[in-house]
């Protein structure tokens, strides 16, 4: 299988304005181990579509591990091993028949800290499409153009597209990272703490344009911030020593935690 | 907080001032200025000062050896005490340039067995070679009655017999009258004759090397064709049409190759027809053919800016010509360009072998106890005495490579070996083997440098592990895939005792590269700056007189090292501030 269009993930057809697929992601029963070392324990849970997925916790308790398995970023380590199943639209992300490669074509990553590689700006934004053999100048020029509005970058740097990335500052430099994750139209997005490394008027930004991105793709977000979660998100999920705890609407987990230890957690007592 | 106990209030962290003094109180030690571990940092400073003043040592000797050969020195005539047997065949003047003043090896001794207060003698060149048998004469202070500096003293290089230093007595055009040695017209007719001279050699280096080196190609290309026609497994039926067609070329070739021999000869005689007589410094008289002088200066009568002129002129005739007289006089271009030409095909074979090795080592071979030992060995290769990769080279590329080329595309001219015998291209190969390990751990260490997350973020955008590699990995270790060659190209340049085994030689007719079609002949064998010091030093018949050439080729070494060294820094700057790591 080369290219996994959309239609592999069985939503060709997108669900009507107002409604989305409540299990768009689904994590079965999901277990994984680094080694011998267990650090995620029978996850399960569904994502929902075009909706944000806020992932909380405190540090080490496996939030970017299940992030990082979602694209399957994490096959690169070595030594690692899973149980259970994670499905997305349907389709089972460790499918034999499904390349990696296809799968990360659809799921596009926004790291901790921003890794704009050593190119120009524009050619930041298209490497997805350069690496998927998408040459074609005014179909880059179009991307350029539309993810950097997407990433409510556009005005800052119209002028300099063809300028090293690293002149941009940090907070331009993980936006440009958005861009860059967006710049192939995937249908879901996945940020691990994506405004850990800014200044809050960058993060501000960042999490504005969450609101916006929202509106086309499924974003699964991790942050250490509360206030962040609370802020940007439609459902959280509190996860602690590699279980999930609570996993509900952001302000069912917030004002109204059914665990105890979600309720330490959220009123800032642990953590 | 517990209430603070009385002896608390000398709490560690020091008595505060107004806190009275506890007698159960000790004081901690006092403080020392001297930070711990100082007296090592003053090691190390050490050492690096050492290591700074033997390398710049050594550079300044070399620089200032090498470059004071092609400064004129004045000419000095010496007069010998009344009765003195130090003259040369008993003359009682003699002369030449001073070289050095040095106290005499041997201590005299008095008649009580007592040591006599040092005697000085002085170091002369001497050069007239031909009339003398040697260039070099050491005179005890005590012999010397008086020193002059003869203002018409001609300091001439010669075509085959070296420098001559004498005064002029006359010069016999062949086509004029005879001009006396003190006449004005004297030095304006020498450069005149020595010009002419020069032409016509040019002329006739031109029949011999060109055009006749074009006929004798040409027959030695017919001569192939005849014995594929003769001696072929099936001769074409036209055969003897084609043999009497090659036989007609050849005749025609002939022929030209007598009008070409003759116009030579012609030019040779008249070469001889024009003589100068001169007297050396210790009154010998001589004639030469004016032909045998390629240039000469007056150095007593230079001021500054003309001895500077001359210096530039003798180093760019040492940068641009070919040797003469066994290495010993003229330039030494074509070893310059052997080197380089050795040096940047080393440097285009070893780069892309060390960087794919590499590459497979980090990126894609599974790190365990298999790769760790490729890795030591890989490491260990670089400990190898270079004398192994040559015999390594001679049996692997000349003899087993190289015999089968000839073998398969070169079995016409066999036995004389084409590619099966040293040349640039195997030798180039061998130090490519010898120097990949720096190649391939400068490398590795580039590869392991590139951050976790532009591969991951280059992977997570859909790209392949290679096409990661290729976009990202790669360009941005190119900076210490350099460094990696920087190092590699230094040692291979400075590299001799494998060469000799696979394609240096002493003294290379032609250059590897050069007009004669297919332009690029990495068969050939050539000439390389370190052989050439190892052969002026210690292979040529005097090396009193070879330690000038030596210091001067040595720094067109270290020159030659710098450039290559600069060209690819100045690149991989460039390269740095393209992938200049992320900041802020
Ligand atoms: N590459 C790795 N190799 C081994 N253990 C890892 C690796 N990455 C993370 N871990 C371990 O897995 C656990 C979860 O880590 P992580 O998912 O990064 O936590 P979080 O993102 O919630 O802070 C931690 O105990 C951590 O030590
Ligand atoms: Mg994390």
């Amino acid at each position: 299988m080369a290219l996994a269009r959309p239609s592999d993930f069985a939503h060709a057809s997108a669900p009507a304005p107002g409604t989305f697929n409540p299990a768009y992601i689904q994590v079965k029963n999901f277990s994984f181990y680094y080694g011998h070392n267990k650090v995620l324990h029978s996850l399960a849970l569904d994502i929902p579509e075009r909706q944000v997925t806020a992932f909380i916790g405190p540090s080490g308790c496996g939030k970017s591990t299940l992030l990082r398995n979602l694209n399957r970023m994490n096959d690169l380590i070595d030594g690692v091993r899973h149980e259970g199943d994670i499905t997305v639209g349907g389709r089972s992300i460790y499918d034999p028949l499904l390349e990696v490669i296809a799968l990360r074509k659809r799921i596009g990553m926004v790291f901790q800290k921003s890794n704009p590689f050593p190119k120009s700006i524009y050619e930041n934004v298209v490497y997805a499409l350069r690496v998927a053999g998408r040459n074609g100048k005014s179909e880059l020029d179009e991307v350029v153009e539309r993810s950097l509005r997407g990433a409510a970058l556009w005005d800052e740097v119209k002028d300099r597209l063809h300028e090293s990335a690293f002149g941009l500052s940090g907070g331009q430099q993980q936006r440009l990272c958005i861009a860059r994750a967006i710049a192939n139209r995937p249908e879901i997005l996945l940020m691990d703490e994506p405004c850990s490394a800014l200044d809050p008027i960058a993060t501000s930004k960042v999490e504005e344009l969450i609101h916006e991105l929202k509106k086309e793709f499924t974003i699964v977000i991790v942050t250490h911030n509360m206030q962040q979660a609370a802020r940007v998100s439609d459902r959280t999920a509190f996860f602690y020593l590699g279980k999930l705890i609570e996993y509900a609407a952001t302000p069912d987990i917030f004002m109204n935690p059914k665990n105890p230890q979600t309720e330490a957690y959220v009123s800032g007592r642990f953590g | 907080m517990p209430p603070v106990a009385p002896t608390f209030a000398a709490s560690p962290a020091g008595p505060s001032p107004d806190t009275p003094k506890d007698p159960a109180y000790t004081p901690p030690p006092e403080p020392s200025f001297r930070p711990a571990g100082e007296s090592w940092v003053w090691f190390t400073s050490m050492g690096l000062a050492i290591g700074l003043v033997m390398i710049l040592g050594l550079l300044g000797l070399i620089i200032s050896n090498g470059l004071a050969v092609f400064w004129p020195k004045p000419v000095v005539q010496v007069q010998l005490v009344e009765g003195s047997q130090a003259g040369i065949r008993g003359s009682p003047t003699f002369g030449g340039e001073h070289v050095k003043t040095q106290e005499k090896r041997v201590t005299q001794l008095d008649e009580d067995g007592k040591p006599l207060p040092p005697a000085y003698e002085y170091q002369f060149y001497v050069a007239n070679r031909d009339a003398y048998g040697f260039s070099f004469k050491y005179i005890d202070r005590k012999e010397v009655l008086a020193i002059t500096h003869p203002a018409n003293a001609i300091v001439a290089e010669r075509f085959s017999l070296g420098t001559a230093i004498f005064l002029p007595r006359e010069l016999r055009p062949f086509e004029s009258a005879a001009i006396p040695g003190d006449s004005p017209e004297f030095i304006p007719t020498l450069e005149r004759l020595v010009q002419a001279g020069n032409e016509r050699r040019r002329e006739i280096r031109q029949i011999e090397r060109h055009q006749i080196g074009a006929i004798n190609r040409e027959l030695s290309r017919l001569h192939l064709q005849r014995r594929a026609l003769e001696h072929g497994p099936n001769p074409p039926a036209d055969a003897p049409a084609r043999l009497a067609a090659i036989d007609a070329r050849a005749a025609t070739l002939q022929a030209e190759f007598e009008g070409l021999a003759a116009r030579a000869r012609q030019l040779r005689e008249r070469q001889a027809a024009d003589t100068l007589s001169y007297v050396t410094l210790s009154g010998a008289e001589r004639v030469t053919p004016v032909a045998e002088i390629l240039d000469f200066t007056l150095p007593n009568q230079l001021g500054f800016f003309g001895k500077l002129r001359e210096f530039v002129v003798r180093f760019w005739k040492f940068l641009s010509e070919e040797p003469r007289a066994a290495n010993m006089e003229g330039g030494i271009f074509p070893a310059i360009f052997g080197t380089f030409v050795m040096t940047l095909l080393m440097s285009v074979a070893v780069t892309p072998f060390g960087v794919l090795a590499a590459i497979y080592l980090r990126e894609y071979a599974k790190q365990g106890l298999f790769v760790r030992c490729v890795r030591i060995a890989v490491n260990n290769l670089a400990g190898v005495p270079s004398i192994v990769f040559g015999v390594f080279g001679l049996g692997f590329f000349v003899y087993m490579v190289g015999g089968s080329i000839d073998q398969l595309f070169f079995s016409l001219s066999l036995p004389t070996p084409t590619f099966g015998t040293g040349g640039v291209l195997w030798a180039s190969a061998t130090l490519a083997l010898m120097t990949v390990p720096v190649v391939i751990v400068s490398t590795e260490e580039a590869l392991a440098a590139v951050s976790r997350g532009s591969r991951e973020g280059s992977l997570a955008c859909g790209a392949s592990k290679w096409q990661t590699i290729q976009r990202i990995v790669l360009p941005a270790s190119l900076p210490g895939i350099l460094t990696g060659l920087i190092l590699a190209m230094a040692r291979g340049a400075g590299e001799v005792a494998p060469l000799m085994l696979v394609g240096v030689v002493k003294l290379a007719p032609t250059l590897p590269i050069d007009g004669i079609p297919p332009f690029v002949h990495l068969e050939r064998k050539f000439m390389h700056l370190g052989f050439h010091i190892f052969d002026l030093g210690f292979q040529s018949p005097d090396s009193e007189a070879a330690k000038p050439m030596v210091f001067a080729t040595t720094f067109l070494l270290i020159l030659l090292v710098v450039c290559l060294n600069l060209g690819a820094i100045l690149i991989r700057n460039h390269l740095r501030k393209k992938y200049k790591v992320s900041t802020f």
